[in-house]
This record gives C-alpha cells, structure tokens and sequence, in this order.
C-alpha cells in the first residue's frame, strides 16, 4: 500500500546544494522574502539558504514518510486514470500523443516513459497522485528568477521520464517505473491544501518529468488555483503542440530545460530530439507564458562557441531578448561520470557570447556567489535582484521596473 | 650467466601467461559446458525437440511426457546417455542456478509451469539443493498469474520477482545501455538457465532468448525504440549476465506468430516442442525461422516485410558483440 502524505509540521531538510537534484525522501526547505528585510526575514532567509547549502543536517523531514525498507507493493488502483492524450489502434493497441515519440503500445505494455500501460486497448497513466517526491523549495531553486522572487514552492514528482539524459541528476526517480520507488498519495486538493499550509504560494512540478504526469499536474494545477496557488513546471518541452497546449495552459510559468542546440547530441546524450523542444519554446512564446529556460552546459558535449552563438541568436529571433537563459553547471552523475564539472570559464564564455548576441538576462547557474546569478537592469546595468545561493537576498524591482531608470523588467513579480 | 632463481624477462612473460591460463581453466570445473563458443568455424548445436503427444489427449502439457522431451534434447545437445549427465556438465554442487523464465504472457504463453518443474527435477538429481534453485522473473504477482508459486523460504525451490529483493542502486552500462540489474542475478545466482518462450514480438519482431533478458533489468521500456536494436545485444554483453549463462532452454510448446507478445489465443498454436542450445543467437535465429514458417503458413507478411524484421540478432553476432552466431551455415539445426 502506499502511504499518504502526513501534513503534520516538522523542520526542513537540507537539499544537496546542486539544481533541481532530488532524493525519494520527503524533504522540506522554507524561506521566506521580504524586501527591505526585517530581522525575521532575514533569520529565515538565512535558514534557508543554510538548508540549500546543505549545511543544515539537524533537519527533520516536514511531511513524514516511514523510512522505506525495500520494494513495497503499492496499490496500483488509486493512481490509475485513463491517460487523456493518445489515440485507439486495432489489436487492442494504442498510439499515445503526448509526447514526440508516439509511442506504438501494445497490451499489457507500457510506453518508453514507463509510467502508461495499456490494458486491453485503453491506455492508463500509473502516475496520477503517485509523489515520489516532495520538498518545499525556494523557486530559485527551479530556477526562475522573474517569477515570485523569494517566495517557496511546493515541488513535487511522479516517477518516470521520457528521455533518458545521460547526466540526469534524479534518474533514480526518472528512469524508474512507478513501482520501483516508494511513492505517497497526493490527490490534487491535498497538495493545494499541503501548498497554502506550508506557504507556498506556488506548486511546481518538477525534479523528474512532468510532461509523463500530464493528466496529475493538470488535475493539482486546477485544484491550485481554486485555492489561489499558481503552479509552474520544470520540463523538458519534449512534448507534443496539443498536449503542450491544454496541459502546460495551465501553468502559470514554465522553465525548460534546453539540453543542448544539436540533433545529434539531442540523439545521443538525451534520447530525444531538439525540434519539437524548439517548436515547443515558439508554442509557449505564443501563449504568452513566463518562460525561461535552462542549458546545461556539458564540457565536450555542448560547450562550443558555435552552440552558444546559434542557441542565442535563435532565442533572440524566435522568443525575444527578454527571455531568461541559465547556463548552468555540470556534476558527473549517473551514466555521465567521466566529464569533469563545468569550468565556470566555460560558462562565462557561454554567458559572455549570449550578452553579446543582445539577450537581456543571461545567468549561470549552479555556482554559488557567481555575480552572473544577480538580476541586472539591461538599461543602466543596476543590480536590481541579488542572489545567494537560492535566496533572493536583495529586491530592488518595483512594480515591474527598474527603481533606477524605470527600464521595464519583463517577469512575474507579484502573486 | 643467470643464476638459479633468475629469471628472465622472456620466461616471466611465459610464466605469466601459463599462469593466467590455469587460472582461467581452474575458474570452472573442467568437464563443465561454457557458454563462451569453441573455434571459430565449429557449429553452434540448437536442438529442437518435438513430441506430437505432449498434451496427450487433454491441452495441459503432460508432466512425464515433457521429462522425457528435455531428456531428449539434452542428451542429444550433450550427446549422453544418462539423463543427467548433461546437466552434470552444466553445474555443480553448490551453485545457486538461476531459472531466468518469463511470465509476462499469463497462463496462457508464459515459461510452462510443468517444463520449469522438469529442469527443477534435474538439478536435483545434478545434486542441486532445491533452495540452491531459484525461479525468476520481475514480478512476483506475473510469476502467480503464469501458475507459478511463490516460494522465498524453506528447503524448497526458490520462486519469486525481482519485487521481493529490488534492483541493485548504481547502474552497469555497456554500448547504449544503462541498467540497474536485478539482485536475483546479481547476488543471488552464480549459474543461469534462460527459460524463454518462442513469441512473435510487435516491435523486436520475435522475442526468444536474447530479449528474455529484459527482464533482469530495471528499465527495459528504455530500449525498445529502432526494434530493441542495439539495445538487446548490448545488454547480453554485460559481464553480470555473459559470465553466469550457461544454456537457454526455450519452450516453444505453445508459440505467437503474430500479436505478441502478450497472449491471443487466434494467434498462438501448440507447437509441443523445445528448443535447448548454449548458443542464445543460434537459438534465437532459429526460433525467429520457424516463426516465420508458421507466418507463411497463415498467409501473413513476413516480419521484413511487415517492417519488424529482428535485425538485433545479427547485432548480436557481429564483430562487436560475438555473442553467438546467426550464419545458418554455422548453425547444426538438430531435430529429435
């Protein structure tokens, strides 16, 4: 059986210090943003980055979760639903149309993500409700830095993935099926309620990937917004235009991970492909959805002067030169454990190549105290946001501008 | 001139050499079959037994009757004349064997409950203990639907998923594939018996010895883009696996044509035979041949042409794998 979520109050765990990296355990990480900070705040902010930090090991988890001692049988019945996006074949057969590769799935059999089956000719999704993780993370952490600053979200995943990233840092999650990893259930209306007890005024999806717990993630994203929390999502993009529309229509804000700026390391490295995920980035352009997005920079695999150029120039002529881009760091993981870290020389070159191309706000990410982390005004290059750790020590930004020279400053800063 | 006890570098390297190669011979018993092939130009043996009467009157598989069919193929894959010498030369006392079979098709195409009793009956008389015999696939519930029971205690054969003792936490890789792998192989098992069944597979084209082994993996929906190729062969390459098979015995009593590899009846046909080699390409060349046999037979495209040919097979023969071989001419098909 699995276990339900326990809204009890405890005292925050610390995260490991790295992006959006996740064990199966319920965590909990709270801060809190005030500008100009009062003694409280500032108390709490510190915790918190304490906690990001990893620093903080005396923590206990907020939601409790019996220690796990080995596979449990889960009651598949409470997490199955009928997937909302896929297509009836003959012979009992499916084809699913959420994501590009239009999986062909027989009876009895699942789909490459892991988590849908068909079961005489319907397709289910496993996932629905099924957290294997949970934390209350500062949005930093996602990252989204033009959206609610300083504030907490309520993250959570479901197993499973649809690529298979080679660097993945929460692939013991991502690339298991449900039943392989303990799991609580979460039905929507227990997350928003989980969200607004703990403060959070945002649920974001995240840490595996939400495009395979679609049907989930619209279900809590509606049950959010009932109860007044807005959700984000931190995706892939590898998904098909319909279902980006409906499922991903409900996000208040989205951050992509864009992998690299080649098919062929799409091919190799990800297991998927860069089209649709650009296709996707024009999509939620048109929609009109905060978007920022992610590139996780890999030395030898998708560090070249040209990737840079390409991937900038293409964001500037297709999304703008307001959209956000993260250049973020690397740490050898899972089937990735021959590179070294990202040089931050590297990822001041990648940063040095986007600002030149004429975006606006280029960050790098994952190395602590960088100054590229801070928000500056693109008119009179003001610091306007300061950042530490995952914290947003300093808000400088008022009613969407710069305090300085009332340059607009494109994001989503108030709730 | 060199001293007694001196030694050159010439005689160092050969005393090396020597060295290792009696390692490598004292590593297994001598008169044990290895899976590894002979020279180069030696034939790969796959026997196919067959017995008209294996039902007998009735539709279940007739136990003594089905003892008598594994003894026929494994006397004639070993060319003996008691019924349990072969396996003599398979395992040995105190080894933990592991019986790799798959239940994902049910009752009605899973490892047949009364073969996998048969090969369990043997091992013993090999002077196997039966807790030292462990029947296996991923799933313990899959393994009850298919017939078989759940054993994990006592002096009694060992029968369960890879749900009662979990996937090892870091993750073997070889070519295209990163896998966790189940400790029943891992930590359980020294020997493995692949039990497969003979089933048509909508994406691999057939689904025999070689893609059984999806199922000592945590993650096999990862691999079955592009056919399951290279995925398949990759995966037999890993030493965890390569190093403990020592024979697949392949149950064709009932086999799909077509629509697998999950169970329909208006596919499947009693073909009451099986199919024994050490060989795992061979074997599944072989079972890929009289699958398509029987597609001709009902008129259907063959796999080529209906865009699924197994092309993994040859993946797995190639230069880089040598796994086995799938040249026909290489192959002694042997029909008892």
């Amino acid at each position: 059986m699995a276990r339900e979520l326990d809204t009890q109050e405890g005292v925050k765990v610390p995260a490991d210090g790295k992006g959006e990296s996740e064990s199966p355990a319920v965590r909990r990480e709270r801060s809190s943003f005030t500008c100009p900070l009062d003694r409280r705040s500032f108390l709490k902010c510190a915790l918190a980055s304490g906690a990001a930090l990893g620093v903080c090991e005396f923590a206990q988890p907020l939601v409790a979760m019996p220690p796990w001692a080995g596979p449990q049988k889960q009651d598949d019945s409470r997490f199955t639903v009928e997937a909302k996006f896929y297509q009836k074949l003959q012979n009992k057969k499916i084809k699913c149309k959420l994501c590009p590769r239009e999986c062909t799935v027989g009876d009895r059999e699942r789909g490459y993500c892991g988590v849908r089956e068909n079961r005489g000719g319907t397709y289910y999704t496993l996932v629905h409700s099924r957290v294997c993780a949970a934390h209350i993370d500062p949005i930093e952490k996602k990252p989204l830095f033009h959206y609610l600053p300083g504030t907490l979200a309520f993250s959570l995943a479901t197993a499973g993935c649809n690529v298979n990233c080679k660097f993945c840092q929460n692939w013991d999650i991502s690339q298991a099926r449900p039943e392989q990893v303990p799991a609580d259930y979460a039905p929507p209306k227990m997350v928003a309620a989980l969200a607004r007890q703990h403060d959070c005024p945002t649920i974001a999806y995240t840490y595996s990937e939400p495009v395979v717990f679609s049907e989930y993630l619209m279900d809590a994203a509606d049950a959010g917004h009932e109860a007044g929390i807005h959700s984000v999502v931190v995706s892939n993009g590898y998904m098909q235009d319909e279902a980006l529309k409906t499922a991903y229509g409900k996000m208040d804000a989205v951050k992509i991970d864009l992998k690299a700026f080649t098919e062929s390391y799409y091919k190799d490295v990800v297991v998927g492909e860069l089209k649709p995920v650009l296709d996707a980035l024009v999509t939620l352009r048109k929609m009109n959805k905060w978007t920022e997005i992610v590139y996780l920079v890999v030395p030898t695999l998708n560090d070249s002067d040209a990737e840079f150029g390409g991937l900038a120039r293409w964001i500037k002529t297709n999304l703008g030169v307001d959209v956000p881009v993260h250049f973020t760091q690397f740490h050898p993981e899972y089937l990735l454990k021959n590179l070294p870290i990202t040089p931050v020389p590297t990822l001041e070159r990648a940063k040095a190549i986007a600002d030149a191309e004429g975006l606006h706000y280029v960050y790098i990410g994952n190395v602590p105290g960088h100054p590229a982390q801070n928000t500056y005004c693109p008119k009179c290059h003001r610091m306007l946001v300061e950042r530490v750790g995952f914290t947003a020590s300093r808000m400088l930004i008022r009613k969407g501008s710069c305090p300085f020279c009332h340059e607009p400053v494109p994001g989503v800063w108030h709730a | 001139m060199r001293q007694r006890g001196d030694t050159s570098r010439r005689d160092f390297l050969k005393r090396c050499l020597t060295g290792a190669a009696v390692l490598r011979a004292s590593g297994r018993m001598e008169l044990l079959a290895v899976a590894e092939q002979g020279p180069a130009l030696a034939k790969s043996r796959v026997v196919t037994a067959r017995d008209a009467m294996l039902r007998g009157a009735g539709t279940t598989v007739d136990s003594q009757r089905i003892l008598n069919l594994l003894d026929r193929a494994m006397q004639t894959l070993f060319n003996c004349d008691n019924p349990i010498e072969p396996w003599k030369k398979l395992v040995r006392p105190g080894e933990v064997v592991g019986l790799k079979v798959n239940a994902l098709g049910g009752r009605g195409l899973s490892s047949n409950l009364q073969l996998v009793e048969a090969i369990c009956e043997r091992l013993q008389e090999a002077r196997i203990k039966p807790n030292d015999i462990v029947v296996w696939d991923r799933d313990s519930d899959e393994l009850e639907h298919a017939g078989f029971h759940v054993s994990t205690g006592g002096n009694r054969v060992q029968c369960f998923g890879t749900d009662r003792l979990d996937y090892e936490q870091e993750p073997v890789t070889h070519g295209s594939v990163g896998s966790r792998l189940s400790k029943i192989l891992t930590q359980r098992c020294n020997a493995l018996i692949n039990v497969p069944v003979l089933k048509d597979h909508d994406g691999a084209g057939v689904t025999i010895a070689l893609k059984n082994m999806y199922g000592v993996i945590h993650n096999p929906n990862k691999y079955h883009p592009n056919g399951c190729n290279p995925y398949i062969a990759d995966l037999n390459m890993l030493p965890e696996i390569r190093t403990r098979m020592r024979l697949t015995i392949c149950d064709a009593t009932t086999a799909s044509y077509e629509g697998g590899p999950g169970y329909k009846p208006e596919y499947s046909w009693k073909n009451n035979a099986l199919i024994v080699s050490q060989d795992p390409v061979a074997l599944d060349y072989t079972g890929w041949q009289i699958i398509e046999r029987k597609r001709a037979e009902k008129g259907l495209k063959t796999l080529e042409g209906d865009g699924r040919a197994p092309l993994y097979i040859a993946t797995a023969a190639d230069a880089q794998h040598r796994l086995g071989t799938n040249d026909p001419r290489r192959i002694a098909v042997v029909e008892v």
